[in-house]
């Protein structure tokens, strides 16, 4: 069974201007140890798909559909009571931003022993041990020292390392972060990857990782989900995406980033501008900004295609593809138009 | 290509800030500590590093922003130093900001933003006169006429940013500094505003001094790189030199720590992980200020800052070591 069960998750914040459907029927499913990439542009649904699991949405939004299973546990409905043994214990989130994610008023040590105290029997001697280890094992030089210091003491990827520290202190089974390097310098970042890598091999987590940044992607995650406009457009294994992306987004993603290859040549961005949620087409979001869209692109929205056991798509290209190569064949006349 | 003769000339830029320690005393921070460098005309300079290193106050103290504690800035072969030289200097050379939410007036309409720079030097003789020029600033950054009336909050974080750049064209400069233009952006939305400033540079004969911490589009849009830490200048080379050789240890471990967006190569890439952070600037280490975190530091590295010097023709580096370490 998977540790994670995800099916047919829909979010949508209320406003005054209307609904805005910020996850809109969502489906994945996470095994123990692995690492799960959530790419996409800001808008696309992917932190609020993790706040979601979490229900820590903001006030005006709230889970319209769909389930979330935790090891065969439903989570949305479950009320509060569950979902606070849930939160910090079972599945736990780092943030983007360490500067603001840390209260600026309690001590490093305070805020540590806070999250052991609160879902572990220990008393207050074990936490501050726990809690030492715990900053031992992120690579905090002088943990006792450090365990006396404010926030404002620690520079952005020191703050970071004790968000992680903070998150891991509970063992929790899996481990969101969001945007967790994007903060950051680069030369920090590899820092924060490589101990989240190693942790994880250590500690056999799994990672749900939130990111807009391709060259995260491709370091860590094992399988990728790549979101636009509230919806999942690609997932599958990070080599089947890299390297044979199905879907027009994820394709021009890739072509937009610049290489070694680019250096005095044109990039070739998507263009357009992302989408208004409030205002989503019939057919498939992505199609005002797709140079290849069809004309069923606009009417009608692609169905999740499976391409292979490790890869699956929602893009109306994959059909006109096998159609050409003769691999679809079709069945009657008048029916679905691929023009 | 780009001509022979220096548009822009920095000789040995210093600015410090007084940070007080107490009641009458005060101790510099070196944000910048002995930056030379110049750049030709038609030429992109890129200038990479980790946050506080410097890189923002360059090119701020470049366009006297900040007035530079030392040093010679040159632009065209004069010496841009009184108060008249700032004023005409300031037509020829402008600046895009990083932020493209907080950089724009929100009291102000789009034609208001862009035309503000043409009635601070008085360069529109009547209104007409302003309003095509406004309009002829905005097709150069693909926004519409009709979008002259809106204000900043209309639009998106991209189209935000080319308001920013037809407000920094507006004088006609020869000049821009780009101060990380864009990071704020979606990935999606950056590739179209990097083709922009290339597509301008070639347009309009204009010459970049573009600071990013994103290596691969520095990369991308750069003829030369320059690397600093901690106020001082590490390396400058051609930028594929710099990618293919880098030779001092920060600059190494700098680019080794880029994510490439590919897996196997991620996976292959050994990557050289820096301990520890850098030194904050009101204690900078003596000597060479990376040595703190240099794995081949040595005696001589604590006692003197190795001279930034030209190993091969435009390749300069700042290092005691360069010839041991790069065999």
């Amino acid at each position: 069974m998977a540790l994670l069960e995800v099916k047919n998750l829909k979010t949508s914040f209320f406003t005054d201007a209307g609904e805005v459907k910020a996850v809109n029927d969502v489906s994945f499913t996470l095994d123990r140890g692995k690492v799960l990439g959530i790419v996409g542009e800001s808008g696309s649904g992917k932190s609020v798909t993790a706040y979601s699991i979490m229900q820590i949405l903001a006030g005006t939004g709230k889970i319209v559909g769909g389930s979330v299973k935790l090891d065969g546990q439903e989570l949305v409905g479950a009320g509060e009571k569950v979902m606070k043994n849930v939160r910090g214990n079972k599945i736990s989130i780092i943030f983007q931003d360490p500067m603001t994610s840390l209260n600026p008023t309690y001590t490093i040590g305070k805020q540590l022993m806070e999250a052991i105290l609160l879902h572990t029997d220990r008393n207050r001697k074990q936490a501050y041990e726990r809690a030492v280890e715990m900053l031992r094992l992120v690579n905090v030089n002088e943990p006792e020292r450090r365990m006396k210091q404010y926030p404002y003491e620690f520079s952005g990827g020191m703050r970071q390392r004790v968000m992680i520290a903070m998150a891991l202190a509970c063992e929790p089974d899996i481990l969101i972060a969001d945007e967790p390097t994007t903060a950051l310098d680069v030369t920090i970042q590899a820092q924060i990857l490589e101990l989240m890598g190693s942790l994880q091999e250590e500690l056999g987590m799994a990672i749900i990782m939130i990111t807009h940044d391709l060259g995260v992607v491709a370091q860590i995650c094992d399988e990728v989900i790549v979101m636009y406009a509230g919806s999942i457009c690609e997932q599958g294994t990070a080599d089947e995406i890299f390297y044979n992306p199905c879907h027009e987004y994820t394709k021009g993603l890739m072509r937009s980033i610049p290489t070694a290859d680019t250096a005095g040549t044109k990039l070739q961005p998507i263009t357009g501008t992302p989408i208004d949620l409030l205002n989503m087409p019939k057919g498939c979001p992505f199609a005002p900004r797709c140079d290849n869209a069809m004309k069923i692109c606009i009417k009608h929205r692609a169905e999740r295609m499976v391409i292979n056991d490790e890869h699956a798509a929602s893009c109306w290209m994959n059909v006109k593809k096998g159609v050409e190569s003769g691999e679809i064949e079709i069945e009657s006349e008048g029916g679905e138009d691929n023009g | 290509m780009a001509e022979e003769k220096a548009l822009i000339e920095v000789k040995d830029l210093k600015e410090y800030f007084y940070i007080s320690t107490g009641l009458f005393k005060s101790k510099p921070l070196k944000a910048v500590d002995g930056v030379s460098f110049s750049i030709k005309k038609g030429e992109t300079l890129g200038l990479v590093g980790e946050s506080g290193c410097g890189k923002t106050t360059v090119g701020r103290t470049l366009l006297h922003l900040y007035k530079p504690t030392g040093g010679e800035i040159i632009y065209d072969g004069k010496p841009v130093k009184t108060r008249s030289d700032i004023k005409e200097f300031r037509k020829k050379a402008t600046m895009v900001f990083q932020d493209p939410y907080s950089s724009l007036n929100p009291r102000m309409t789009v034609s208001d933003i862009i035309g503000e720079p043409l009635d601070v030097h008085k360069l529109c003789k009547n209104k007409q006169e302003r309003m095509e020029r406004i309009l002829e600033l905005m097709s150069y950054v693909g926004l519409n006429s009709e979008h002259a009336a809106r204000y900043a909050h209309e639009f998106s974080g991209g189209q935000r940013q080319r308001i920013g750049i037809a407000r920094s064209l507006a004088v006609n400069p020869d000049f821009i500094v780009c101060d990380e233009p864009v990071s704020a952006l979606d990935v999606s939305i950056q590739a179209q505003v990097i083709n922009m400033f290339d597509e301008l540079q070639e347009k309009l004969g204009l010459t970049y001094l573009f600071i990013a911490h994103d290596l691969l589009v520095v990369r991308h849009i750069s003829d030369r790189i320059a690397v600093m830490y901690l106020g001082k200048m590490v390396e400058l080379a051609p930028a594929g030199e710099i990618y293919e050789r880098p030779l001092h240890p920060y600059s190494k471990s700098l680019l080794s720590a880029v994510p490439v967006p590919d897996p196997k190569v991620a996976r292959a890439n050994k990557r050289i992980v820096l301990s520890g952070d850098i030194p904050s600037p009101l204690n900078a280490p003596s000597g060479c200020p990376f040595r703190t975190r240099c794995k081949y530091a040595t005696d001589k590295c604590a006692e003197t800052m190795p001279e930034f010097k030209e190993v091969s023709k435009g390749h300069f580096v700042a290092c005691h070591r360069t010839e041991e370490i790069n065999d």
